[in-house]
């Protein structure tokens, strides 16, 4: 099937537009999605963005470095450790803070912890769009642990602001880390179970395996990245392409599946979870101790004129913080690249031609997280 | 990975002989500089299209004490793990580039959303709608003289 | 009984309808603690005790909210519709031999006649949909005809094949036919019909395609269609839909009841009764529940190849085996 023509009047006779509109249970936030449909089939999907944006780059020219910090973390709600980190990497590169090593062990295992509760609100959802209302409930049991141990340590159990410029806020102290290991240990035998009884399931197989092919020159040409690619065959993880932290130092790998349907995103996905759990044990055995903040972090932030860079690996893929300082205290321009804005560009070519539930099982495949595209 | 990268900072050199410049990584968080003009924009993408990147985002700068936007293109290689910036000034009170979205399709949003807060107009663009602010938005939030 | 045919009927047709609206609050309650506990949570527990009240408090809800049409909607279409889709069930269950002598209608064709009302939930799920002037509805009440369509077809053929072996269309003539241990039930005559289990997992099958649950609930996909053809209801209007999908559930369980599993009678040969129909019916129902809140919900064109590809031809296979053994026995 053709995709139809970008032309916004004269639709060709026979289809209706549905509105998959800002309300709606299968688009996770507020997205509208317009869809040109000729019976059950997609014609073109027309993705309207916007609903939720709340403007936070030129937030970022209005605040002090140390005041666009809680910002971060409401970006991407589900993944605001990884957030926080890329934006006060950004500013620790520009201004030479160099971080004490403690500090970093720790943002290793609580950006880990961020990423393992990201992805299961993830498998529940997209399992609750595919009609299985119950695995929900269960990735929720284990994401309570999780969001009880970071709110031990930061007091916030979704938006928390832990990191700052040079290191850590606070330590954390011995309940942290006795609760994370019984975590992990707790959450291995999860990912069986898991398996047994949704990966396993004929119906799921069904929807996923074949649906929503995307093609590693997609992905390139969109520029997603994440899960997305790497269900495509590209393995380009930002925890080893550009290594930041002590990532360097500890031992993971990288699922990559090559077929680009759902099911291999799925797949990724879950094994990543698994890997994460596999960094925060390897984190908390090398865990030294020190310091959790650098010495001599200056209050006011000054850095030299010019653009720094720095790009983590968020739950959803590439988070990229561009900074342009004019050797102010505050920043003359903050340029927020998020994965979910790319990796819903793919989806009105990749949609097109396809029926309604594989759309939305693509959609949900895509891991989106609405103010993430928005900001 | 560098004789690569100093191999492919060569190749840039050959279409544009100025503006290409290595940077170090662990300073600024790119490897690779790129000044162009802007009627060259559209070559640039061709260029890296052709070495395998992928685009990462394009977005502008507003320069108001110098009346000039500074449109920063970023792209990345899967494979190779490079990050490319390319630079180029518009005058402030015209500001268009020709598109790159024929090239990647990617940039389609990355310019719609330029158009928004900054009012690059960008020859070429299949649709020009506010991809983030309302429809009838005419107000352009990210540039310096704008008072909310 | 010993009173006049008229009132008879009417008695039972008023405790008919006591035990639909029973069963349609009750159930809720029962698929609520169920789908509680099978994602590790209680269900309801506030209102009354262990939240017995709740169906109560959700009907003066319902009941109190304002049955709005909306604007655009074929008015007579969209009031019609949910007095459609329950008389079916009520018209159903008003066939099915309870106990020994708890029949209101004692009707020939009573196989015949349940199905033909069954059709009718078809019917007006379309109506309720195409009159409700929403998209979503319409798509809804597309998939529902051509779901329902598709899946009539092998629960007809199943039941052709019970037919056959009972010889006769009256259902308290078929139950009494099974009267004895429960291996005279027709789910384990296998010297009748060797796939008789086989038939009893596709009228299972067709059942819960029939009606609208879960993995085949296409028609009311919640994260796609919103609420499908019941989108534009609200108060009691789609509190009727919901006791219709309750009814519905009670009604494809009595009938396997009825078919396979004996009905009225004791599995031990004495002591049989209303109670054991109850009980069988209640387990079967059950089980419809637990599946619901187990699975993913299929897809639309599975769904269909399901029953096009694999179902028509096995039933219809299990059919000419049950006639060739027939004719050599």
């Amino acid at each position: 099937m053709s995709t139809a023509p970008f032309s916004r009047n004269g639709t060709p006779p026979e289809t209706f537009v549905l509105n998959l509109g800002p309300q709606h249970p299968a688009t996770h936030g507020v997205l509208r999605v317009k869809l040109t449909m000729d019976g059950e089939y997609v014609m073109r999907a027309e993705p309207v963005c916007g609903y939720v944006h709340r403007m936070h780059e030129k937030m970022g020219e209005n605040r002090t470095w140390a005041q666009f910090l809680p910002n971060t973390s409401r970006i991407d709600y589900l993944s605001a450790m990884n957030y926080t980190h890329a934006f006060v990497g950004a500013v620790e590169r520009g201004a030479g803070i160099a971080v004490p090593p403690r500090a970093e062990y720790l943002r290793v295992i609580t950006s880990e912890l961020n990423r393992i509760s990201s992805h299961l609100v993830w498998f529940g959802a997209f399992l609750l769009d595919l009609g299985g209302f119950t695995p929900l409930l269960y990735a929720f049991d284990d994401r309570e642990q999780i969001l009880d141990l970071l709110e031990g340590v930061c007091g916030a159990r979704l938006t928390y602001c832990y990191y700052r410029f040079g290191g850590l806020c606070n330590d954390v102290d011995d309940n942290f880390i006795e609760g994370t290991r019984a975590f992990v240990r707790r959450m291995q035998p999860r990912f069986k179970l898991y398996h047994q009884l949704v990966t396993e399931n004929i119906i799921l197989r069904k929807r996923l395996e074949g649906v929503g092919p995307i093609t590693a020159e997609q992905c390139r040409k969109y520029g997603a990245s994440g899960p997305v690619c790497r269900g495509s065959g590209i393995p380009y993880d930002l925890r080893r392409a550009e290594p930041y932290s002590i990532y360097p130092e500890l031992d993971f790998d990288i699922p990559v599946f090559s077929e680009g349907d759902c099911l291999a995103r799925y797949l990724v996905r879950m094994e990543e979870m698994r890997q994460s759990l596999r960094l925060i044990e390897q984190a908390l055995n090398r865990l030294p101790d020190g310091p959790v903040v650098a010495e001599k972090v200056p209050r006011t932030i000054k850095m030299a004129p010019g653009d720094y860079c720095f790009a983590v690996e968020a739950a959803r893929g590439r988070f990229a913080v561009r900074v342009v300082s004019d050797g102010t205290d505050t920043p003359y321009r903050v340029k927020l690249r998020t994965p979910s804005f790319s990796n819903l560009s793919l989806f009105e070519e990749t949609s097109a031609g396809m029926m309604l539930p594989d759309a939305l099982a693509l959609m949900g495949s895509l891991d989106l997280v609405i103010p993430d595209i928005d900001r | 990975m560098n004789a690569d990268l100093a191999a492919l900072a060569e190749r840039c050199a050959v279409l544009f002989p100025e503006g290409v410049q290595l940077i170090d990584y662990a300073k600024r968080g790119f490897h690779l500089d790129l000044k162009v003009d802007p009627s060259q924009v559209v070559e640039a993408a061709r260029l890296f299209e052709g070495e395998g990147f992928a685009i990462d985002t394009l977005t502008g700068v507003d320069w108001i004490k110098e009346e000039q936007f500074e449109v920063v293109y970023d792209y990345y290689h899967p494979r190779h793990a490079w990050r490319v910036a390319v630079r180029t000034r518009i005058p402030r009170d015209n500001p268009t580039l020709p598109t790159i979205s024929p090239v990647f399709p990617g940039a389609n949003w990355h310019e719609r959303e330029a158009r928004d807060f900054f009012g690059i107009h960008f020859a070429g663009h299949p649709n020009m709608e506010p991809l983030l602010l309302p429809e009838d938005a005419d107000y352009h939030p990210l540039r310096k003289d704008f008072a909310a | 009984m010993s009173l006049p045919e008229p009132f008879r009927l009417l008695a039972f047709l008023v405790g008919l309808m006591g035990f639909v609206a029973l069963n349609a609050a009750y159930l809720v309650w029962v698929e609520r603690k169920t789908a509680g506990r099978i994602q590790r949570r209680p269900g309801p527990t506030e209102v009354g005790w262990a939240g017995l009240l709740q169906p109560v408090a959700d009907g003066l809800k319902l009941l109190s909210k304002q049955f709005i049409v909306p604007p655009g909607a074929d008015a007579l279409l969209f009031r019609l519709a949910p007095l459609l889709v329950i008389a079916p069930g009520l018209m159903g269950l008003a066939l099915m031999p309870f106990g020994e002598s708890l029949l209101a209608l004692d009707v020939n064709l009573g196989l015949l006649m349940v199905f033909a009302f069954g059709s009718i939930n078809v019917l007006a799920l379309m109506v309720g949909g195409w009159a409700s002037r929403n998209k979503y509805a319409i798509i809804s009440a597309a998939r529902v005809v051509s779901q329902d369509i598709a899946y009539e077809i092998p629960m007809l053929l199943a039941a052709l094949t019970l037919m056959m072996v009972a010889g006769t269309l009256n259902l308290s003539e078929i139950v009494a036919l099974q009267e004895g241990p429960f291996w005279r039930w027709n789910l384990f005559r296998l010297d009748l019909n060797p796939l008789m289990p086989l038939t009893f997992l596709i009228f299972y099958t067709c059942m819960l395609a029939e009606t609208n649950r879960a993995p085949f609930d296409m028609a009311e996909a919640e994260s796609e269609l919103v609420a499908g053809a019941f989108t534009e209801y609200a108060g009691m209007g789609f509190g009727v839909f919901f006791m219709a999908e309750y009814a519905n559930i009670v009604l494809g369980c009595s009938l396997m009841t009825v078919l396979f599993l004996g009905g009225w009678q004791s599995p031990f040969g004495a002591y049989s009764g209303v109670w054991w129909f109850l009980l069988k019916l209640y387990f079967l129902v059950f089980s419809v529940i637990w599946v619901r809140w187990t699975f993913p919900r299929t897809q639309f064109y599975n769904l269909l190849n399901l029953s096009w590809e694999i179902l028509i031809p096995f039933s219809l296979f299990t059919l000419i085996l049950t006639a060739a053994m027939m004719k050599v026995m």
